[in-house]
């Protein structure tokens, strides 16, 4: 579960066919499913497993996640702008929450 | 009291014995040498092209910095499908798989890690030719990920 709404950082102006960087940050523990509780009992895992970013439908870049990737995970990715449209980013975690964001491209 | 001399002697002492400490050289784990031959098969892998940027040596591995970029056009006859970080101790193998595509337009990501302790990660990179490249970095770690 998110706490906060991801963070998404994009260039101000975009022009057709530029290769722009997407910068995201998500809020989240990315419990490893190793560490135990005061008890002993294994906490379970819960990170964020899976991250795709899409534009008008089609993909642009995803990412499978393991344990090994740091709390409140930070993508930053590339993405070759065709023109005007919508870029979708979407994170799955083990708790079976789904966050999306939808950015609309403002293409000159 | 000491002579700067004696001291720097006996730094260097020091600094010998810290290079030898049984952490600093962390075994490859079982599931990381299966995972690695699952993506390297029998292929003989090249390391030209494959940009793989971390730091030598960090404080904390809750946070460590991770670059990957590979030399491609990014065109329908040439480009990247993925690249892998694979850690040679962290408790799990599998650190990241990320996916390209012809509107990623660069084969290039930047993301954050864990280390558990002091070892070696490894990148490799899946071209649509067929290479496979992979780059190898060791990186020490003062103080482990907690509890990874």
């Amino acid at each position: 579960m998110m706490k906060k709404p991801p963070r998404i950082k994009l260039p101000e102006a975009i022009n057709p066919g530029q290769i722009i960087e997407v910068k995201t940050l998500a809020t989240h523990v990315m419990e490893t499913g190793n560490r135990k509780d005061g008890t002993g009992k294994i906490i379970p895992r819960n990170i964020i497993h899976t991250f795709t970013a899409t534009f008008e439908g089609e993909e642009v870049f995803s990412a499978t996640l393991g344990s090994g990737i740091a709390a409140n995970p930070y993508i930053a990715f590339f993405m070759k702008v065709p023109g005007p449209g919508t870029l979708t980013l979407t994170w799955l975690d083990d708790a079976g929450t789904t966050t999306v964001e939808k950015v609309p491209l403002s293409v000159a | 009291m000491l002579t700067a001399g004696a001291a720097t002697l006996l730094m260097a002492r020091v600094d010998s014995l810290r290079a030898a400490a049984p952490e600093d050289v962390a075994t490859e784990s079982a599931e990381f040498k299966a995972a690695f031959d699952a993506l390297v098969g029998k292929s003989a892998p090249q390391s030209s092209g494959l940009t793989f940027d971390l730091p030598d040596q960090v404080e904390n591995g809750d946070y460590v910095p991770v670059a990957l970029a590979v030399d491609s056009p990014m065109t329908a006859e040439s480009n990247v499908r993925a690249v892998h970080i694979l850690s040679t101790a962290n408790p799990r193998a599998a650190v990241a798989t990320f996916r390209f595509t012809l509107l990623s337009g660069k084969a290039q990501v930047t993301s954050r890690m864990r280390l558990a302790k002091t070892q070696d990660v490894v990148a490799v990179a899946e071209l649509s030719d067929g290479r496979i490249l992979v780059t190898r970095r060791k990186v020490s770690v003062k103080v482990g990920g907690c509890g990874i």
